[in-house]
């Protein structure tokens, strides 16, 4: 290419270029890892930073070598083969060498190693249980417990064939119904553990994530010192919906925290509330409907006619439409070797009454029956 | 040696049709079969690699259920490594290894003819699970208890079929550790073998040691599903982790027996082109041993977040990186034989260069993942995918074409068309990285890898990394035409066929006699490591 259509042809690419520019700037071409918020993600971030310029340099002069070598050592250019095949002292520098590279990332890894992994003298502590597939956490505390779950409205937009534009939605998959509250300039243990099958709790802006295994308890720490909200997912895979059971920490300060605490403790007695009062048919219906979206729509989904064959269908089902008693069992105890989880465990005496009240009067059933709350402890 | 050859192809007769290959015990034959069969799941492998990227293309669900996608990433693993890559080196080393050590056919070929034969069968069982109500199996390539546990009908299938495709490797790698040992022409000395014939010798002791330990660990899934033993169930005193520890055990020392035979063609391509001998042929055999050995040792680098003692978290960080020294040491010898090489750049070389280049690149993001505390970061993202897609796809994969297109004429007596492999590789070597590539970028922003769905936030790479898959995909169909065209003709291969080849198998005409070397050939006059 002469020098005259150069300058012609690169600034009209420039040109093209900048025509595109308010896309390219909106369309989130996100490059590197988080900084992230706590004094661990950026200790991470600069080992990742260390090491990424350490590689690329290294491959800058490989492969500048090579490419040179393959322009220069080209038969066309008429250059005849050396014959050489061995060089002890050049074989010893590409040996000790990258040993000497190696030991200038292995310091400081090792460093931040040792201080992830000190988790004493912690302020307050949070157990984390995965479930297929939300998660639940655990104020070890303060005696507060409850289910995180993917937020409704994500939840029917990522449906197949839902017809609705996730890109409008915010923060699409990654919105939850209930946060994980904690106060900000706390360390706090954080304990992972789950209920079925491995998951893994990852939030990139603490700097790590950790495996959640049925049966055994990872303990890790974290700090955050600025209020925000942090947002992270599963990253084990757990079955089918693994990709929808996101995580949200939101920090605040220490007065709001305990303000939180309050109110989520009083929302939570309001909730099961009226366990033994007489409630109405349609009523438990209205609750279940709501029960049913977060819980149990993943599977039988929400018109219930389930996956078969792994997640049956309810409408016209055998055990919503028999007898009520084998419905509340199979729902409070779950069934082994079955995706089928034992609710009794995760929802209240009314919320049980309700989902099952709901599903027997819903979802194309009638059989007309229904359970009150208080009839509910005795299956438990 | 126009002497031997021509009493070979007095004995040149066989059966024909379906008899020639079923009851085949020729190594060549075998050789053709196991390739033949590793282009076809190729591309069954691939279409399921194009229903993963057709679904990540936009945020949403668009195509599949999340459990049929899961199944589709499980299956697309498990046929990549152990239909596509594992049998096609394998399918190399019946059709190179005789020829290359002067042996007139592999040690036991009725075991031979076996190992092949298993493999079909196992195939249709791991992909009749598709068509099964319940669906194929959906707990990933790794099976990781509990989750695989719950597979349901596809279960019992998937475990006979890894148990199939183990006792067909075992096999496999037991003939050829006996090939190698006993069969060597006189003169065949170990220091003078060919280097991917030191390569394969040491791949098939991987084979040997690891394959058994991944029949455990899947015998033990199976006794937990069926028969009430809880090795992996905490409830019933087991832990789902020992499932990882073992399957790593296994699983690390595979990722080399995938990449190692690739390092051995590499080896013999590179020397052909720069018309120069290979550099540090004994550092090279030197540095395959310590890859090997340091194999076993790192295996939990890949579950640094199970949490783990802070001992072991650091012991297998310093073991993972060491790896680093070894296969440098293989990267900067390649480079040297190309310097001051007098190269050309056919088909074979330029797959070579581009492996060279793009293994390294996953090499380093491969270092970046062996420091442990940073890995928390990276474990489970896109990071890991393009990671080890770049060493298996642009490491594996490229290497495999590259020898193909290097051993092809003489295989088939036929040029294949360098035009057309030409664009092949342009195309290729374009696309993959516009595939593979953006995937680095997607799992540093934070998507987790075997999700069907995903944040708008990594919309616009995943759209990038899709379009290159397809593109990618499709210009693979040409090398189905470049093999199959030269297949049914073309110019006529010399014995040589390259210029710069040396060893034995380039002193056999091209197609070489059904029966080879049933004289073993004398080798003071031949280079054989070149």
């Amino acid at each position: 290419m002469s020098v005259t259509r150069l300058n012609k042809t690169v600034p009209a690419i420039l040109a093209f270029l900048f025509s595109c520019a308010p896309e390219l700037v909106l369309a989130d071409y996100r490059l590197n890892m988080t900084q992230g918020a706590t004094t661990i993600s950026k200790q991470v971030y600069d080992l990742h930073m260390l090491t990424f310029w350490m590689v690329s340099s290294i491959g800058l002069i490989v492969f500048g070598l090579m490419i040179w070598s393959i322009i220069h050592h080209r038969k066309s250019r008429g250059v005849k083969a050396a014959q050489f095949h061995h060089s002890s002292r050049w074989e010893a520098v590409w040996t000790i060498i990258p040993i000497l590279i190696l030991l200038t990332f292995a310091a400081p890894a090792t460093k931040t190693l040792i201080m992830m992994d000190d988790t004493e003298d912690t302020d307050m502590t949070i157990k984390v249980t995965g479930y297929q597939w939300k998660w639940h956490y655990d104020y070890l505390d303060e005696g507060l417990s409850f289910f995180s779950t993917l937020a409704p409205e994500h939840n029917k937009a990522r449906q197949t064939g839902s017809n609705i534009d996730v890109t409008k939605i915010e923060n699409y998959l990654l919105e939850v119904d209930n946060p994980l509250v904690v106060p900000v300039n706390k360390k706090i243990r954080i304990l992972i553990t789950a209920n079925d099958v491995i998951h893994a709790w990852w939030v990139p802006d603490l700097g790590w994530k950790r495996d959640a295994i049925p049966g055994f308890v990872n303990v890790n720490w974290t700090e955050l010192t600025e209020p925000g909200i942090y947002r992270g997912q599963c990253a084990e895979l757990c079955g089918k919906d693994h990709g929808f059971m996101p995580i949200v920490v939101k920090a605040v300060t220490e007065t709001e925290y305990k303000q939180w605490i309050e109110q989520t403790k009083a929302t939570q007695e309001a909730a099961v509330a009226g366990a033994d009062r007489e409630w109405a048919l349609a009523e438990l219906i209205e609750r279940g409907q709501a029960v049913y979206s977060t819980n149990c729509a993943g599977c039988h989904q929400t018109n219930g006619q389930g996956l078969p064959p792994t997640f049956p269908a309810l409408t016209g089902s055998p055990v919503a439409t028999g007898p009520i008693e084998n419905h509340i069992e199979v729902v409070v105890n779950g069934r082994t070797g079955t995706p089928m989880q034992a609710f009794g465990k995760q929802l209240n005496t009314v919320d049980i009454a309700a989902v099952v009240t709901f599903e027997r009067n819903a979802l194309g059933n009638s059989v007309g029956d229904m359970v009150q709350p208080a009839q509910i402890p005795a299956a438990r | 040696m126009s002497e031997a050859v021509m009493h070979d192809i007095h004995h040149d007769h066989h059966p024909e049709g379906l008899r020639r290959w079923l009851f085949t015990t020729n190594h060549k034959d075998i050789g053709t079969l196991y390739l033949c069969f590793s282009l076809f799941m190729f591309f069954v492998g691939g279409a399921m690699a194009m229903v993963i990227r057709a679904e990540l293309m936009a945020p949403g669900l668009q195509y599949v259920e999340p459990q049929f996608f899961n199944s589709m990433t499980t299956m697309h693993a498990l046929i990549m490594v152990f239909g596509v890559v594992m049998p096609g080196t394998v399918g190399f080393a019946n059709w190179l290894l005789p020829m290359m050590i002067g042996a007139p056919d592999m040690a036991l070929p009725r075991m031979n003819n076996w190992s092949f034969w298993i493999l079909p069968f196992a195939f249709t069982l791991l992909l009749l699970t598709l068509f099964l109500p319940s669906g194929g199996p959906a707990g990933g390539w790794t099976m990781y208890p509990p989750l695989m546990l719950q597979t349901e009908t596809a279960f019992p299938f998937v475990i006979f079929a890894v148990h199939f495709m183990g006792v067909s490797s075992i096999m496999g790698a037991i003939n050829i550790i006996a090939t190698i040992l006993n069969m060597r022409a006189p003169g065949m000395k170990l220091m003078k073998m060919p280097l991917f014939v030191w390569t394969w010798l040491i791949t098939a002791f991987l084979l040997v040691a690891s394959i058994p330990v991944l029949a455990g660990a899947v015998t033990m899934l199976l006794t937990d599903k069926f028969f009430g033993t809880s090795f992996f169930d905490a409830a019933g005193g087991g832990d789902p982790v020992l499932f990882q520890h073992v399957f790593w055990f296994f699983g690390h020392p595979e990722v080399y027996i995938l990449i190692l035979p690739a390092f051995g063609i590499i080896s013999q391509v590179i020397p052909t082109f720069a018309r120069k001998p290979l550099f540090g042929y004994a550092s090279m055999v030197y540095a395959t041993c310590s890859i090997a050995f340091l194999s076993f040792l790192v295996w939990a680098h890949h579950m640094f977040t199970v949490g783990m003692p802070l001992a072991a978290e650091l012991f297998f960080m310093y073991a993972t990186m060491s790896i680093a020294v070894p296969t440098g040491v293989k990267i900067f010898n390649w480079l040297a034989t190309m310097w001051r090489g007098e190269m050309t750049f056919e088909t074979p070389m330029l797959f070579a260069v581009a492996f060279v280049m793009l293994f390294t690149v996953g090499g380093f993001s491969g270092l970046m993942l062996g420091i442990a505390p940073v890995d928390f970061q990276y474990h489970d993202t896109y990071f890991v995918v393009a990671h080890f897609h770049y060493v298996l796809v642009t490491g594996a994969v490229f290497a495999m074409m590259s020898g193909v297109y290097y051993w092809l004429p003489k295989w088939t007596g036929h040029m294949y068309d360098e035009t057309l492999g030409k664009l092949h590789f342009w195309l290729s070597v374009v696309s993959v990285n516009v595939l593979f590539f953006p995937q680095h970028f997607l799992g540093l922003a934070g998507m987790p890898r075997r999700i069907p769905d995903y944040s708008t936030q990594f919309a616009e790479w995943n759209a990038i990394s899709s379009m290159g898959g397809f593109v990618f995909g499709a210009s693979q169909l040409i090398l189905l035409w470049v093999i199959i065209k030269c297949v049914r003709g073309g110019e006529k291969a010399t014995n040589q066929v390259w210029e710069g080849a040396s060893g034995l198998e380039w002193t056999l005409s091209s197609p070489p006699p059904y029966h080879s070397f049933v004289t073993p050939p004398t080798i003071e006059d031949v280079t054989s490591h070149s």
